[in-house]
């Protein structure tokens, strides 16, 4: 069976693509956001995951309102990034793994969760963004990916038990896989800030850090919010953090817990409170 | 302008009780008001519609149909003007990224002060009280 290995998060804001592609990874802006990776990315060399399952959420690149799924599986053998009018730089296609997108979407289905599959499917800075940061010496990240995109644009949004229980079913279906595959699950998106409206640059320190903690000692903690509780709680598009109630979920089933490999927090990156997170599961 | 929160015993009843200080959620009523303006902002992924927008503004606007509210929302690129006309933010950033404005200009316009001053109090953020069970280093 595949090994579950742990669990990723970390904020995806656009700006990072320029600050990517013009090496200001030791400005006095941008060093106490990039300084949170290299832990990580020593973590990352030892385990060496082989398929990485993305939780994000499409900022309308793949998905206008006329078709909004509240919960869409990729399937595809490759996953294209494309303009989204953001003025940053298209990223070359990321590879997928079709077998345990399968694999996902079969165990999903059973499980009684209504899922759009996806044969081709664009990704956008929220996908491709993470993988860049956890291996910024690869063009493209050494990885395969299954993008599971999660509807924040359009209310009602899924309830965060929800989100919680899909995680928790895709952790099974990783689990439950015929393959020798080690696998990690990855959040992008958070933690708490606001883009629109007359609270725009609305942040919650007090509220990310208890998120943060109960990311490791406390997964269920955020599920008891309603959607309209965590917008007023972090902000429109602190919901973001329902991705990393999910990742952390799929890390719930059949293991011993969750150590921290490490975590950073800081504020601003744009106009977000920044989270960074690496979960690794114990046998 | 403030949203009312969803009522807790109906989730599916459209929200009616308190609100969210400065902010609205992208509901159905706001979908529907909205789409046409957001339809457009969608084009704007293409770069080939983003030179067209600007060649010829109103000619773009009219064959997606805006209607006059958001048309001069439009005109008028005042952001919280665009959202009353049913603006979605994930699109009105697209629309946004044509003159070149970043998510901090168009926050320092919506909440009427100037871009460095936006981004210090983002940046104050910082001195807010922390979590009181924090622990240090997380």
């Amino acid at each position: 069976m595949a090994t579950l290995l742990g669990g990723l998060a970390t904020s995806h804001i656009p700006a990072i693509g320029n600050a990517l592609a013009k090496g200001w990874q030791q400005e006095p802006y941008w060093k106490p956001f990039f300084d949170g990776f290299p832990p990580i990315h020593r973590w990352l060399n030892q385990v060496r995951p082989e398929v990485v399952v993305v939780f994000y959420n499409d900022h309308g690149l793949n998905f206008f309102l006329d078709k909004m799924p509240t919960f869409a599986v990729g399937a595809a053998a490759e996953y294209h990034n494309a303009d989204e009018g953001w003025g940053i730089p298209t990223l070359p296609p990321l590879a997928g793994c079709p077998d345990l997108s399968w694999q996902i979407i079969r165990h999903l289905v059973a499980c009684e969760f209504d899922v759009v599959t996806c044969q081709e499917m664009l990704v956008d800075h929220a996908c491709t963004l993470p993988l860049k940061l956890f291996w910024p010496e690869y063009e493209v990240a050494p990885v395969q990916i299954v993008p599971i995109d999660i509807n924040t644009v359009q209310f009602p949004l899924p309830t965060a038990r929800r989100v919680y229980k899909l995680g928790q079913a895709v952790g099974e279906a990783i689990q439950r896989w015929d393959s020798d595959k080690r696998v990690l699950v990855m959040a992008t998106g958070g933690l708490s800030h606001q883009l629109e409206g007359e609270r725009a640059g609305f942040i919650n320190k007090a509220f990310d850090q208890q998120f943060l903690e109960s990311m490791v000692s406390n997964p269920e903690w955020a599920t008891q919010f309603s959607d309209l509780e965590l917008v007023e709680r972090a902000g429109t598009q602190g919901v973001e953090l329902l991705m990393w109630l999910a990742m952390r979920a799929a890390l719930t089933r059949g293991g011993a817990g969750v150590r921290k490999v490490h975590s950073n927090y800081h504020i601003p990156i744009s106009n977000t409170a920044t989270g960074v997170m690496a979960l690794e599961c114990l046998a | 302008m403030s949203s009312p929160m969803r009522n807790p015993s109906d989730p599916s009843a459209p929200s009616d009780t308190h609100d969210i200080p400065g902010t609205t959620p992208f509901d159905g009523a706001l979908a529907q008001k909205g789409y046409a303006l957001n339809k457009m902002c969608f084009s704007f992924n293409h770069q080939a519609n983003r030179e067209a927008f600007v060649a010829d503004p109103e000619g773009y606007m009219a064959r997606y149909g805006l209607n006059p509210q958001q048309a001069e929302a439009v005109r008028s690129k005042q952001v919280l003007a665009l959202l009353q006309a049913g603006g979605n933010a994930y699109y009105l950033a697209k629309f946004a990224g044509i003159f070149g404005l970043n998510m901090q200009d168009i926050g320092a316009q919506q909440t009427g002060v100037s871009k460095p001053e936006f981004m210090a109090k983002l940046a104050a953020a910082n001195q807010q009280p922390d979590w009181p069970a924090a622990k240090l280093g997380v």
